[in-house]
């Protein structure tokens, strides 16, 4: 890492700046409505990403173990609801937000520390360079396979009512009534990331090997950080999926093993 | 040799309801739809939140577990549900002699659900249900996609059944003649009760 990157002054991402404008000029002669939405997008992105990187340089300027702890629970946080806005048919009330939330929290915090305690082991292990984008991206990822999972849990579960209630109608108990839609679902959950690793560094050249190549890493050394970095995310997801899912049945089935529809909330989002 | 009690019954706009099905007792159930019928039938088989007492046999359905209770209490909904592609799959043991009772064979296992005509898919229904050797029947219109044939088929293997195992059978119909001929006791639901005829 001895070639530093080389920076972008201000013009430089002005210039780039002028082919959003260009391209949302083109969409609005070819009416495509898509201009005004192209151009707030990017000006978001902008905003977003300068903010993200003043918080960052602070944190890193001072590495302080609670303001780093406090930045995690509020990517955890926003992921949590990412995941319930995700859902058509969220469970009411806390379990709508706890049970995604829940299974992102477990399965990427403990895959996260476990990651910076006995593989990379930075000095010290919270060192915020290595703590704050693992678990961003084990969130980010974590979030997508939990929101699909649970999502086809709740839709089929409602779809499929009267079968899971004549499968609990001839003897079987909640478990079994719902594997094939439990089963179903982590499939759903997890075929995008397990997508992923197939196709990775043949369709596509994973985003954060691409910035390491670009800010001098040796190409070999981003190979062996995107590897660890593509195991972590895939069994995160991994485990939450599973987690979400078996919470999720449960939560559909009282302690009379009797399917309770009415505690997901309507599609139209009311009540 | 068994009997269910329902004491105290009460589901939505259903009950109090107090009843007593002896052992080999038909009772039929009429009423409007919408009356309430289905929705007694699915808080017996505990399908459903419901407050009150059933009874098989002086035990109360909490005193079993739920899947154990729905086996002894078994349901037949109006309309059966298949969630595999061969009908064979949805069976656990089953006696072999069952199916010429209904005018089906042993083939009938090999078949595929979706070739299956309605009233086949009922009758199929039927002996599955009647496979877990339950305690006690409850049948929503078991023979409304039959023809009068198989009807007649279904009312004589339950009647035999119910004589035999000495089960309480609880049966929705919607056929006077059908209760007629089935029928120890006939009860009405209507306005949120049940009343003996």
């Amino acid at each position: 890492m001895n070639n530093t990157i080389i920076p972008l002054s201000p013009l430089d991402l002005a210039i780039a700046a002028g082919l959003i404008v260009l391209l949302a000029l083109l969409t609005w002669r070819l009416r495509l409505g898509m201009s005004q939405q192209l151009l707030i997008a990017g000006a978001r992105t902008v905003v977003q990403l300068v903010l993200l990187g003043l918080v960052l340089k602070y944190l890193f300027a001072t590495s302080h173990p609670a303001l780093i702890g406090l930045i995690t629970i509020v990517m955890l946080a926003v992921a949590g609801r990412e995941v319930m806005a995700r859902q058509q048919r969220p469970f009411k009330g806390l379990w709508g937000y706890g049970l995604g939330t829940t299974s992102m929290f477990i399965s990427s915090f403990a895959i996260t520390l476990f990651a910076l305690s006995i593989i990379v082991v930075p000095e010290p292990w919270y060192q915020p360079q290595y703590a704050i984008p693992l678990l961003g991206m084990m969130l980010g990822n974590t979030m997508t396979g939990v929101a699909l999972t649970l999502d086809h849990l709740t839709q089929n579960a409602w779809q499929q009512r009267a079968i899971i209630e004549q499968r609990l109608m001839l003897g079987e108990d909640w478990h079994s009534a719902i594997k094939d839609i439990r089963r179903q679902s982590l499939r759903t959950g997890l075929i995008p990331i397990v997508n992923a690793m197939a196709a990775a560094g043949i369709i596509s050249i994973p985003g954060m090997m691409t910035g390491q190549i670009l800010a001098g890493n040796s190409p070999m050394g981003a190979a062996k950080y995107q590897i660890l970095i593509m195991f972590m995310i895939t069994a995160g997801t991994g485990f939450a999926a599973v987690m979400s899912s078996w919470l999720g049945a449960r939560r559909l089935f009282d302690e009379r093993q009797r399917l309770r529809l009415e505690r997901l909330k309507p599609l139209n989002g009311a009540g | 040799m068994s009997k269910l009690t329902l004491e105290n019954l009460k589901v939505m706009h259903l009950g109090p309801i107090d009843l007593v099905a002896r052992a080999a007792e038909v009772i039929c159930l009429s009423g409007r739809s919408g009356a309430g019928k289905s929705l007694l039938l699915r808080s017996i088989a505990d399908i459903i939140p419901h407050t009150g007492q059933v009874l098989l046999d002086d035990r109360s359905s909490l005193e079993h577990t739920a899947p154990h209770w729905r086996k002894q209490v078994a349901l037949l909904p109006a309309e059966s549900q298949w969630w595999q592609d061969s009908v064979g799959t949805h069976y656990g043991k089953i006696d072999k002699t069952m199916f010429g009772h209904l005018d089906l064979s042993e083939e009938s296992l090999q078949w595929q659900v979706s070739r299956c005509s309605t009233g086949e898919k009922q009758r199929l229904a039927i002996l599955r249900v009647l496979a877990n050797k339950p305690k006690c029947l409850l049948l929503d219109e078991p023979t409304g996609s039959l023809d009068p044939e198989n009807t007649k088929r279904v009312e004589r293997l339950i009647k035999e059944i119910a004589d035999l195992e000495k089960i309480p059978v609880l049966w929705v119909s919607h056929s006077e003649e059908q209760i007629e001929r089935v029928a120890d006791r006939h009860v009405i639901v209507r306005d949120g009760g049940v009343f003996e005829q």
